[in-house]
């Protein structure tokens, strides 16, 4: 039986300890070495990966993750592309979700993306620009299939709307730390912690807290307050850096052991 | 029709257009925004100070002029002249940008940030802020910054701070992209003033209500003139703003047409153009779902046109829904065939328009030939042609000489 989102949080909590999560979008640097790349984080400590859907208009996303994403399109990163490599990394065993903006998902076909997604061996779906008011066809979709469906709650978030965003989630609640787009952060937003707070009086599930995580002391901060602790930018920028695919390997490798370190402090 | 329009959508949905497909961070702003634009609409300070500035600082209501010699080249027709060029600022954006800065100001917001595309809104967001003391930053795609100088030169003079966007196409999809991630970022102190009825809920609603000032006095100043309403209303369509105000005035009015003239580019079959309903689906940009120009991945395709104002892929909701009912039609307009009707209005009427207007000339030349002499027509003039001189002068190969000021030779002689 596959691992599903439930399975890593419950694993990381019988630790004592915060699930880890990696971000890189498919097709970056290359459709290869992105799937080698996801192995190596897994490999060094990640628990769960999100694959990125690259799109054109990607305006949640500062200026490191714009960069990546405009590479992989340029490369020729399409929506089966990013199913293949969500089949791979699943393969070589990783926990993987899918992260994408709404649009490319609808075009694809709703029902359809749920079922390949699926047989990938895919388990969840995050959409940033989606919201459950929105999300009609996709709830059918994702339930019929058996995807977890994760939505964002912000700091902005009244109770209320906690409430219907976390209603209308499974796998784990998207806790955004901070009122901005991604990318990495000197400090992570002490607003999180009272977000993460407000959620959980609102539901049972694990709360995940993404945006502006860069080492591994800020996710051991994250870990104090929250189920799980998501990191994008961080990783891609070590890739940008680096000079060939082996330094980018090692790069990665030492980043996904300072946050592994980071999420059991 | 008009009834159907308003009894199949759920609030702030056009059919299954519309809607909200934003990031959650930006939920509470909208609601903000669209708690305060209700309570302000039915508010009568409110609506007493909006209506002052139109008629003071505008300098509403402006004419509806009888085109006499131009209606020659449109059929015969009676062609009639919609003058938003006359506006303060040279065009309908005005109207918008007047209203939501005072919501801004309403809601204690210190800090207006906008896109743009020809300029014309970032340069009104510009005025707004400067006459009401707040904080401006326009974002505007690079190209546009190149081909629109004269208005980035305007913003500048006004106080704004203007942010040329390099990522993707470099024009106003790009530039829509980067006040979003700003306004995510700054929610707190800032209101972006959306340029056009596009955008999530309550945006569309919010920029159309803003500009039915337009069709409001077209329509009472047509029943002045003719005694009669018109055959046919025509617009330009970026965004689709100064459409929709128009079009608002007429709506319910099912013996008129409502006509919509899109960016053809160089042609639709050349996939260079901004012909949303000719050559997109639906799907989701920007916030709300539309007719996009997307490729078969639900990838955004980069747009085309002469004019920089209706250089975008997507296009209003509400027209999305007016397309689709068949209440409203759209059709492309070459650039070619732009400049033509750009040169005919200059010499017939002594009217310089905006290029993004001569798509709306350009189609009432046709349109008149199709309704006949008899018809009546009126044709928005959104805007005027101050910006899109260098542009024009390239297009005719004008030699500008020694009169060009410095400003206008550079912008020439690099080809833009
Ligand atoms: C003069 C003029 N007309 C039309 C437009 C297109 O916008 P919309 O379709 O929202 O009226 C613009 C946009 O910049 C403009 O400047």
């Amino acid at each position: 039986m596959s691992r599903r989102l439930a399975d890593v949080f419950a694993a990381a909590k019988s630790e004592n300890r915060a699930a880890l999560i990696g971000y890189l979008p498919a097709g970056f640097p290359d459709r290869d070495t992105c799937v080698d790349l996801i192995s190596t984080m897994v490999e060094s400590g990640v628990d769960a990966i999100e694959v990125g859907l690259p799109y054109s208009d990607p305006l949640m996303d500062g200026a490191v993750i714009q960069e990546a994403v405009e590479r992989a399109l340029i490369g020729g990163t399409t929506t089966d592309v990013v199913l293949d490599t969500v089949r791979r990394v699943t393969e070589a065993g990783a926990v993987a979700v899918v992260m994408s903006y709404w649009n490319p998902i609808e075009r694809y076909g709703v029902q359809r993306f749920a079922a390949n997604l699926a047989q990938a061996g895919g388990v969840g779906v995050i959409t940033p620009d989606l919201t459950p008011e929105e999300a009609g066809p996709w709830i059918d979709a994702s339930d019929e299939h058996g995807v977890d469906r994760i939505f964002l709650v912000a700091p902005s978030s009244t109770d209320a709307r906690i409430a219907t965003v976390v209603s209308s989630t499974s796998g784990f609640v998207y806790a955004a730390s901070t009122m901005g787009v991604t990318g990495a952060r000197t400090s992570v937003s002490t607003g999180a912690g009272d977000l993460v707070a407000r959620a959980r009086r609102q539901t049972a599930l694990p709360i995940a807290v993404g945006l502006g995580v860069s080492t591994g002391e800020q996710a051991a901060q994250v870990a104090t307050y929250a189920d799980g602790v998501i990191v994008g930018s961080a990783f891609i920028r070590r890739i940008l850096e680096a000079t060939d695919s082996k330094a980018a390997r090692e790069s990665v490798a030492a980043l996904a052991r300072e946050m592994a370190e980071g999420v059991r402090a | 029709m008009a009834v159907m329009l308003e009894t199949t959508s759920a609030p702030g949905h056009y059919g299954p257009y519309g809607g909200r497909f934003v990031p959650e961070a930006l939920t509470a702003a909208l609601d903000q925004l669209d708690r305060e634009f209700r309570a302000a609409i039915t508010d009568e300070s409110f609506t007493r100070r909006l209506s002052e500035l139109e008629r003071t600082y505008t300098g509403r209501p402006n004419p509806l002029t009888l085109a006499r010699r131009f209606s020659e080249h449109c059929g015969g027709a009676t062609v009639y002249l919609k003058r938003e060029d006359l506006n303060h600022t040279g065009s309908h954006k005005i109207n918008n940008v007047l209203g939501q800065a005072l919501l801004a100001e309403r809601m204690g917001k210190t800090r207006l940030i906008a896109e743009t595309g020809a300029g014309q809104h970032g340069v009104a967001t510009a005025t707004a802020a400067a006459l009401l003391g707040l904080e401006c930053v326009v974002y505007m795609g690079e190209e546009d910054t190149r081909r629109q100088a004269l208005n980035v030169a305007r913003m500048k003079l006004l106080g704004a701070e203007v942010i040329p966007v390099t990522t993707g196409s470099k024009t106003l999809k790009d530039a829509i992209n980067e006040a979003m991630r700003d306004w995510v970022s700054t929610v707190d102190q800032t209101h972006y003033v959306l340029g056009t009825v596009t955008g999530p809920a309550p945006f569309p609603e919010v920029v159309r209500t803003f500009h039915q000032v337009i069709g409001r006095e077209a329509r009472a100043q047509i029943l002045e003139a003719q005694g009669r309403l018109p055959d046919a209303i025509v617009a330009c369509v970026g965004g689709g703003s100064n459409a929709m105000g128009l079009f608002s005035g007429f709506i319910d009015d099912p013996q008129v047409q409502l006509r919509g003239y899109e960016a053809g580019g160089s042609g639709v079959e050349t996939g260079k153009h901004a012909a949303r309903f000719a050559a997109g689906t639906p799907g989701v940009l920007h916030g709300a779902r539309t007719y996009v120009m997307q490729d078969e991945w639900g990838q955004t395709v980069p747009s085309h046109s002469i004019s920089a104002g209706l250089d975008y892929p997507g296009v209003g909701p509400e027209h999305a829904w007016l397309h689709d009912t068949g209440r409203a039609t759209y059709t492309p307009i070459n650039d070619d065939e732009a400049m033509e009707a750009f040169r005919v209005l200059c010499r017939t009427e002594g009217i310089i328009p905006a290029i993004e207007t001569a798509h709306a000339l350009a189609g009432v030349m046709r349109l008149g030939r199709e309704l006949g002499p008899d018809s009546i027509i009126i044709v928005n003039l959104s805007g005027r042609g101050d910006k899109d001189v260098a542009t024009a002068a390239r297009w005719f190969g004008i030699d500008l000489g020694g009169v060009a000021s410095d400003a206008l030779s550079v912008e020439m002689a690099e080809g833009r």
